[in-house]
């Protein structure tokens, strides 16, 4: 395992959320969850942030906030989908500014449901997150491995 | 003249857990001007009563905001009530009012909490929402949700507390006030939070009342417009209700008036709790609202006066649900607030006027 899946960052983006999602992230990394103690913290810089956590669904006016901060991002990444209206739009699925969930925008690895999402479904979506920055960063090592021998 | 420079600051900033954008104009490290842009959280929520009946609406309205989400409900069903001429029973308004509090206790600590954040004492954030953990839980042990609670509903209250149970969280508010104790003095003496604090982000009393400035960000530049004074709903049932006020204007007093609110909440949870009638807690509604029917009504929430209008035609859909949601009047305080100020003083004066974008933009 290599340090970054050991104590993986975050970035954090509200996208349309209605804050209840958000303040259970932060909930997270609080005393009572308290994700620090394993290495996670919540930075402001895409580029230092290994897992992106999108809270709320997508409009046109985020659409592109979402992508940039994606795009900004080094590989590997995980995002992770929190609460029902990343996954899906939620109740505010009908609403008319409302594209629908994250996946809209980028493509999304884990989904974390709930309205609002749990603490604890936050941190197990991070733990399967984790499993899957691996998966991601061995495919990477192979094809530059491959790379180096032709 | 220094040259004029824009910082853009927002929708993803690290101080903000919501998105906003702000443009600031500076000269050299001195903001000169301000500029919002709001919309990235814009859902179009108030459109949705066309397709959800007057009674689901109110898991619509919980929605607008997570964090003064129980606040939400009760103001729509409040107005729902006025609309339609529902009695309430009197244990579902004491209970209403509670929940309340409760969540007036649990906001005004995570904003503590972000505040602190925001001037870069972080182990003072984490207490602070170490102690709202014991507001959540009362939540979760009472209504069985943390955030959306789902307990408000037109007519009364979806759940009822039982005698015992209210004896708990009072036991356990006690608890959170020891501990609250033993933070309050950082806040409130420490030198160097005061010396980030005082003076910062001016807003004075005249100010307050040209731009209608609500909530705590008003009573700090000494203006009174709290609701609850008007002794609607629940509050009707307090023995006394004096507003928190200060006339200090800037960041120092905006800490202050919510610093004190959290001990001004629990006692009116107490009071209440210790003389609830015995009775049902819902009074279901019957048949729709009239056509032409409206009704309004405001209430406290923790950031400041939110307005509520409804208009009915005849179905069980509403014609038009109106919300006027405190942050919408306090960003143009913002504004005033942030011109001539050191740039590094922005996140901190941001987070004092207790931003909800959410509920702003609905």
């Amino acid at each position: 395992m290599s340090h970054s899946s050991k104590s993986p960052w975050l970035i954090h983006y509200d996208a349309s959320s209605c804050n209840g999602c958000d303040i259970e992230v932060l909930a997270c990394l609080t005393p009572m969850y308290d994700v620090e103690r394993f290495g996670i913290i919540n930075t402001g810089n895409p580029k230092h942030a290994d897992i992106f956590l999108v809270t709320g669904s997508v409009n046109d006016q985020n659409i592109k906030v979402v992508q940039q901060i994606y795009e900004q991002m080094r590989e590997p990444k995980v995002v992770i989908a929190c609460g029902v209206c990343a996954c899906s739009g939620g109740i505010f699925k009908e609403c008319y500014n409302t594209l629908g969930g994250v996946d809209m925008a980028i493509p999304v690895d884990v989904y974390a449901p709930g309205c609002a999402v749990r603490p604890e479904a936050i941190i197990d979506a991070v733990v399967k997150g984790l499993g899957i920055l691996e998966q991601k960063r061995a495919a990477l090592d192979a094809a530059k491995s491959k790379k180096k021998e032709a | 003249m220094a040259k004029q420079t824009i910082i853009p600051f927002g929708p993803q900033h690290p101080v903000l857990p919501e998105p906003v954008h702000l443009d600031l104009v500076v000269e050299d490290e001195t903001v000169v001007q301000a500029i919002p842009r709001i919309g990235f959280v814009h859902r179009g929520l108030e459109k949705l009563v066309e397709k959800k009946d007057y009674t689901q609406f109110v898991f619509v309205t919980e929605r607008i905001c997570g964090i003064c989400s129980f606040g939400h409900s009760l103001g729509y069903s409040q107005t729902i009530e006025h609309l339609m001429g529902i009695e309430v029973p009197p244990r579902a308004e004491y209970l209403r009012v509670i929940l309340h509090e409760l969540s007036r206790v649990h906001s005004h600590l995570l904003w503590l909490g972000l505040g602190a954040d925001a001037f870069g004492f972080e182990n003072l954030f984490m207490q602070c929402w170490r102690i709202r953990e014991r507001v959540l839980d009362i939540f979760e042990k009472t209504t069985g949700g943390r955030v959306v609670l789902s307990a408000c509903n037109v007519g009364g209250t979806l759940y009822d507390i039982d005698d015992e149970t209210l004896k708990g969280i009072c036991a356990t508010l006690d608890v959170v006030r020891r501990e609250y104790d033993a933070i309050l003095g950082a806040f409130l003496n420490d030198y160097s939070v005061r010396s980030r604090l005082e003076g910062v982000g001016y807003l004075s009393q005249q100010q307050a009342r040209d731009l209608s400035i609500v909530g705590p960000f008003a009573r700090a530049s000494n203006v009174n417009n709290d609701v609850r004074c008007l002794r609607q709903g629940g509050y009707a049932y307090l023995e006394s209700f004096e507003p928190i006020m200060s006339d200090g204007g800037d960041c120092l007093a905006r800490v202050i008036v919510r610093a004190k609110e959290v001990y001004q909440s629990i006692d009116i949870i107490k009071e209440l709790a210790a003389k609830i009638p015995a009775g049902p807690v819902m009074n279901a509604p019957k048949g729709k609202p009239a056509a032409g029917t409206q009704a309004s009504m405001r209430l406290e929430q923790p950031r400041g006066e939110c307005y509520y209008y409804a208009k009915g035609n005849g179905s069980m859909f509403l014609e038009r649900m109106r919300i006027r949601t405190p942050t919408s009047q306090n960003l143009g305080g913002l504004v005033v607030a942030l011109a001539g100020c050191d740039l590094a003083d922005v996140p901190n004066i941001v987070l004092t006027i207790d931003p909800c974008i959410s509920c702003t933009e609905r």
